[in-house]
């Protein structure tokens, strides 16, 4: 299988998202802290095949997530983005 | 109901399997009653969950198949032999069966009929058609005269997934059908026979004078090879929405 076969998108990982956000993050509003770009999360370049999930940008291709579960907790590494916008529920 | 639709704590449920519709050799449709279910939007999906009988776990993703009006909630599941979970869904589960979900669950990959009055191009490949289906069944629950073309690309005829009710409802009011078949076509068959191409949606999508929305589904392949050529035309990128499979499920 090609590398580029394993690429999802931000809609595959909105329920976990939402278990850690508790709110719908897919339409949420992300910027690249990288090149500056915003994407909706929905629309962000996903890999769900390394033990973390990790999150790029669709623009640039730089990490602006990546979570890693386990033993009950979450580890959330938000490096990459410079700013996370979404409605307030 | 779009923000009940949306809020809460996710947390794991029941649902009855009520019916099981075999749609192709490969893919099946599970309609389940859900206690308290809150509604969805056209596009949303659920995550399914198995449990083992040594306290293993595995989920996946399906797309609602059903429109939000029709009370039950459908998805639609294609078995792929190795797959972890879609053997079990097509194939082991029979009605009467509790299966375990969460959702419904997302809010970019939705249609809101309400908030827009632009065209709809649905563009589907695979079993990629089913999150599309649950805007094709909401745009007729609701009498929506939103203009809608749906490009669906197949292998063959026999893989077409809700074809008699795609034919019934393509020759309706503002609905049109355009299927694609890429490795066998029958005997007369007139439409596309290839892979979607620029030519293709060049015919089928609308011109971008009418502003259109757009969403796009299925392998990712496919769906990045389909949004490409759409933004090429002068679509809009914030108005391609897209939802890629992968190369396979499980």
């Amino acid at each position: 299988m090609k590398q580029s076969d394993l690429k999802l998108d931000g809609n595959a990982v909105a329920g976990l998202l939402r278990e850690i956000f508790t709110v719908e993050m897919t339409s949420a509003e992300n910027t690249c802290a990288g090149c500056g770009r915003v994407h909706p999360v929905g629309a962000l370049q996903v890999y769900v095949n390394a033990p973390g999930v990790v999150i790029r940008c669709p623009s640039c291709e730089q990490v602006l997530m990546r979570v890693v579960r386990g033993r009950g907790r979450v580890w959330l590494d938000l490096t990459g983005t410079r700013c996370l916008e979404l409605a307030l529920p | 109901m779009a923000r009940t639709a949306v809020l809460g704590r996710l947390t794991w449920q029941l649902g009855e399997v009520v019916e099981l519709v075999e749609e192709t050799t490969t893919v099946s449709s599970l309609v389940m009653t859900v206690p308290d279910w809150t509604g969805h939007q056209p596009g949303q999906h659920v995550d399914l969950r198995l449990t083992a009988e040594d306290g293993y776990r595995t989920q996946r993703s399906y797309s609602i198949a059903s429109a939000p009006e029709q009370g039950r909630l459908a998805v639609t599941v294609e078995r792929l032999d190795d797959g972890e979970v879609s053997p079990y869904l097509v194939g082991v589960v029979i009605v009467g069966d509790k299966v375990e979900f969460r959702g419904p669950i997302g809010g970019y990959f939705v249609w809101d009929e309400t908030a827009t009055a632009q065209p709809l191009l649905l563009v589907g490949g695979g079993s990629g058609v089913v999150p599309l289906m649950s805007m094709i069944r909401h745009r007729a629950a609701v009498n929506s005269k939103i203009p809608t073309r749906l490009l669906y690309s197949s292998r063959s005829v026999d893989d077409v997934i809700y074809r008699k009710e795609l034919d019934q409802l393509g020759r309706g009011d503002g609905l049109s059908v355009h299927l694609t078949l890429t490795r066998t076509q029958p005997p007369g068959w007139t439409g596309f026979a290839r892979r979607i191409d620029r030519e293709m949606l060049q015919e089928v999508a609308w011109p971008m004078i009418d502003s259109p929305l757009a969403f796009v589904c299925g392998p990712t392949s496919f769906v990045e090879s389909a949004a490409e050529i759409l933004v090429s035309l002068g679509y809009d990128p914030r108005s391609v929405k897209t939802e890629r499979f992968g190369a396979t499920g499980g």
